[in-house]
């Protein structure tokens, strides 16, 4: 394969691989995929290396077609992956055809897949990386998420090994769920906290924010108290460091963190527990357990071996046949979410003017709406916009109708699945 | 004094020598970073140096928290109490003022003082590049004048364009790139201070000396159609030794 043609950029779609390591001490943030477990499961099953540069996909999937037949993995979040319109499987090496279509119906379970291909994305080395910095325009496709149009290059593929159907063991493939635990190491800056501090930290539930990025998870809930102020002389940053600022708030500084800050850090998360943080979603629940350097190092040691578990399946006999998995009418998962279209077809199918409820695609904050009780919109129109990690997604009307109520109002900060807007009986317009 | 090892996390270890902003607090830093980048060990995939301390990022994969304890400690025995190195001295064309700096005269009148007081002030002395962070390149630099330290705007910019010269307190630094700021913005240089197709990167270091250079807008123009052109790397002229 040499290209694959982006026909929809979708929500946040970047080049990553393990990062720009070596230029920190230039101020250069080192980037690369948010969960790196699931990068280098994708290059594994993928036949590259462990570093090849993969497209990490967010919570709403991009549209791509494979210019030449290949093998690719996907990884991570479990967005609903569909391969000509088939659900594909994840974790596991599967082929494609010159022309194939890869696209998401939406997201089952976690927030950020990793599509690696064989060969790996081949756009160019900055500094050494593949990986996409946005806020710096730095290295990826063009400094930038992908969009509608764009070719992104991919490397020669080893065609020595044949990867189709490897797949992850099941019993270790990752589920992200929610109210994971988060193992920390305290300090470097515990001691600017008090006792009572530090307890909290370790006791209260926090919250995913909906201003969380790939720089930092914002998290809320009970202030941690500091002894003496939030603010030190500057020093390094790592990859989990947790950031408290004045208002007693964690900060979980990610992949596209800055090199150096001047607020305490009260501890940082393991290296292992940092994909389950990355694939959390805004309002997912998180608590804190503390551990020592020595297991945390041990628990990373472990997760690594367990990618040497990958291989040819001991059922190879089916693997023909199981690429594709039965399309899931399963109920979802308790709090989880669905991607806009499934959302809406959910309550809104079977009849152009049945009432129905427009529901949120993800949890976030209400940015504006657009509608009013009365109003008659046609399909496609948009309706109100919910804000989630700093995106601005317009929550549209699956068909025509006539809004009853709008239940929710700018400000408001939603769950996943929330109802936001309600249609009547009334005829829709038709266009 | 040995310095302080502060695990951060099960992949970084910070070795911080003081507590406060100190040149040679700072010296001590880079010089530790020094040692270990001749040391080029496997196991320590890089280093940051700041204000007081320097932060090692290493593989847990090859190396467990005591053995990086331990190489640190024996690094940090062969650091030399007066850790001077021969710093580079570079100059930064600033056009100071009008268009390129705004906020000039805030600045004046907040330090009672004319605008090109500040200018004379701010381009007297020789500054230290403590550390970089924030954004690519960019530099915190120490040695502003007191007179004309200036609290940040009210309300940041949403663009600041890229080579704006600006106070914020005490700090004066350099924006690298267009970003949104809150920094008072005094002047602007043509240099480039951050390149990604250079190596290095960034145009100043951690331990650099920098002296700005007043230039009239003809000798901006002709400086940055160089830069433009690539005809040089940004500046310049660099001496070593301490003035």
């Amino acid at each position: 394969m040499s290209a694959i043609e982006v026909l929809d950029g979708g929500l946040l779609t970047t080049v990553q691989d393990l990062g720009r390591v070596g230029f920190q001490r230039y101020g250069v943030p080192v980037s690369g995929a948010m969960d790196d477990w699931a990068l280098r499961a994708a290059n594994r099953l993928a036949g590259n290396e462990a570093g090849a540069a993969v497209l990490e996909i967010t919570l709403v999937g991009p549209v791509l077609r494979f210019g030449g037949p290949g093998v690719i993995a996907l990884t991570g979040a479990d967005l609903g992956a569909r391969l000509d319109g088939r659900p594909v499987a994840t974790w596991q090496a599967v082929a494609v055809q010159a022309g194939a279509e890869l696209s998401f119906a939406g997201a089952r379970d976690g927030l950020r897949a990793c599509l690696a291909v064989g060969g790996g994305i081949d756009v160019p080395l900055v500094l050494g990386s593949r990986s996409t910095l946005v806020r710096s325009q730095l290295g990826g496709h063009m400094g930038r998420a992908l969009a509608a149009g764009d070719r992104v290059p991919v490397g020669p593929r080893d065609t020595t090994v044949e990867h189709a159907g490897w797949r992850l063991p099941r019993d270790i493939v990752p589920m992200y769920g929610h109210t994971p635990s988060i193992r920390v190491v305290m300090g470097p800056q515990a001691d600017a906290f008090t006792d009572e501090g530090i307890r909290t930290f370790l006791s209260g539930t926090y919250a995913m924010a909906p201003q969380s990025d790939r720089v930092g998870c914002r998290l809320q809930g009970p202030p941690i108290a500091h002894r003496r102020g939030a603010d030190i002389v500057s020093d390094g940053s790592a990859f989990g460091s947790v950031q408290v600022s004045g208002d007693g708030q964690p900060i979980v500084l990610m992949a596209d963190r800055g090199t150096t800050g001047g607020y305490t850090k009260i501890a940082t998360v393991a290296s292992v527990d940092l994909p389950r943080l990355a694939q959390a979603a805004p309002g997912d629940r998180i608590r804190f357990v503390r551990i020592d350097v020595g297991a945390a190092q041990n628990l990373l040691r472990a997760a690594r071996r367990q990618l040497d578990r990958i291989g040819p399946d001991e059922t190879a006999a089916d693997l023909a046949t199981d690429v594709f998995e039965e399309d899931s009418a399963a109920p979802l998962a308790a709090g989880g979410y669905l991607a806009l279209a499934d959302a809406l077809v959910v309550e809104l199918a079977g009849g152009d003017s049945r009432p129905g409820v427009v529901r949120a695609p993800m949890p976030g904050l209400v940015v504006s709406v657009a509608v009013g009780p009365g109003d008659l919109v046609a399909a496609g129109q948009s309706l109100l916009v919910v804000e989630a990690m700093k995106m601005q997604n317009p929550v549209r009307a699956p068909r025509g109708g006539r809004v009853s109520r709008v239940l929710v109002s700018p400000g408001a900060l939603v769950a996943g699945g929330a109802p936001l807007v309600e249609f009547d009986g009334t005829a829709p317009r038709r266009d | 004094m040995p310095p302080r090892l502060l695990p951060a996390g099960d992949s970084a270890l910070i070795v911080e020598f003081g507590d406060g902003i100190d040149v040679r607090v700072n010296a001590r830093v880079r010089q530790l970073q020094r040692v270990l980048d001749a040391l080029r060990h496997p196991g320590i995939v890089e280093t940051v140096p700041t204000y007081r301390s320097l932060m090692v990022h290493y593989d847990p994969m090859a190396l467990g928290l005591e053995d990086v304890e331990e190489l640190m400690a024996t690094a940090a025995e062969g650091l030399t109490e007066d850790a001077q190195d021969a710093p580079r001295t570079i100059e930064i064309p600033v056009l100071y003022g009008g268009a390129a700096g705004p906020d000039l005269p805030d600045v004046a009148a907040i330090a009672g003082l004319q605008e090109q007081e500040v200018i004379a002030l701010h381009a007297a002395g020789d500054y230290v590049v403590f550390m970089l962070g924030f954004m690519p390149g960019f530099p915190y630099l120490g040695g502003l004048p007191r007179r004309i330290a200036a609290p940040r705007l009210p309300t940041p910019r949403t663009v600041v364009p890229a080579g704006s010269v600006g106070i914020a307190g005490e700090q004066t630094g350099i924006y690298p790139t267009e970003s949104p700021g809150g920094w008072r913005i005094i002047g602007r240089t043509p240099v480039r201070l951050f390149d990604s197709r250079q190596t290095p990167p960034a145009l100043l270091e951690a331990g650099d000396r920098v002296r700005f250079t007043p230039v009239s807008a003809r000798e901006y123009d002709a400086i940055a159609r160089d830069v433009a052109a690539d005809a040089c790397r940004p500046i310049v002229p660099a001496e070593s030794g301490n003035p």
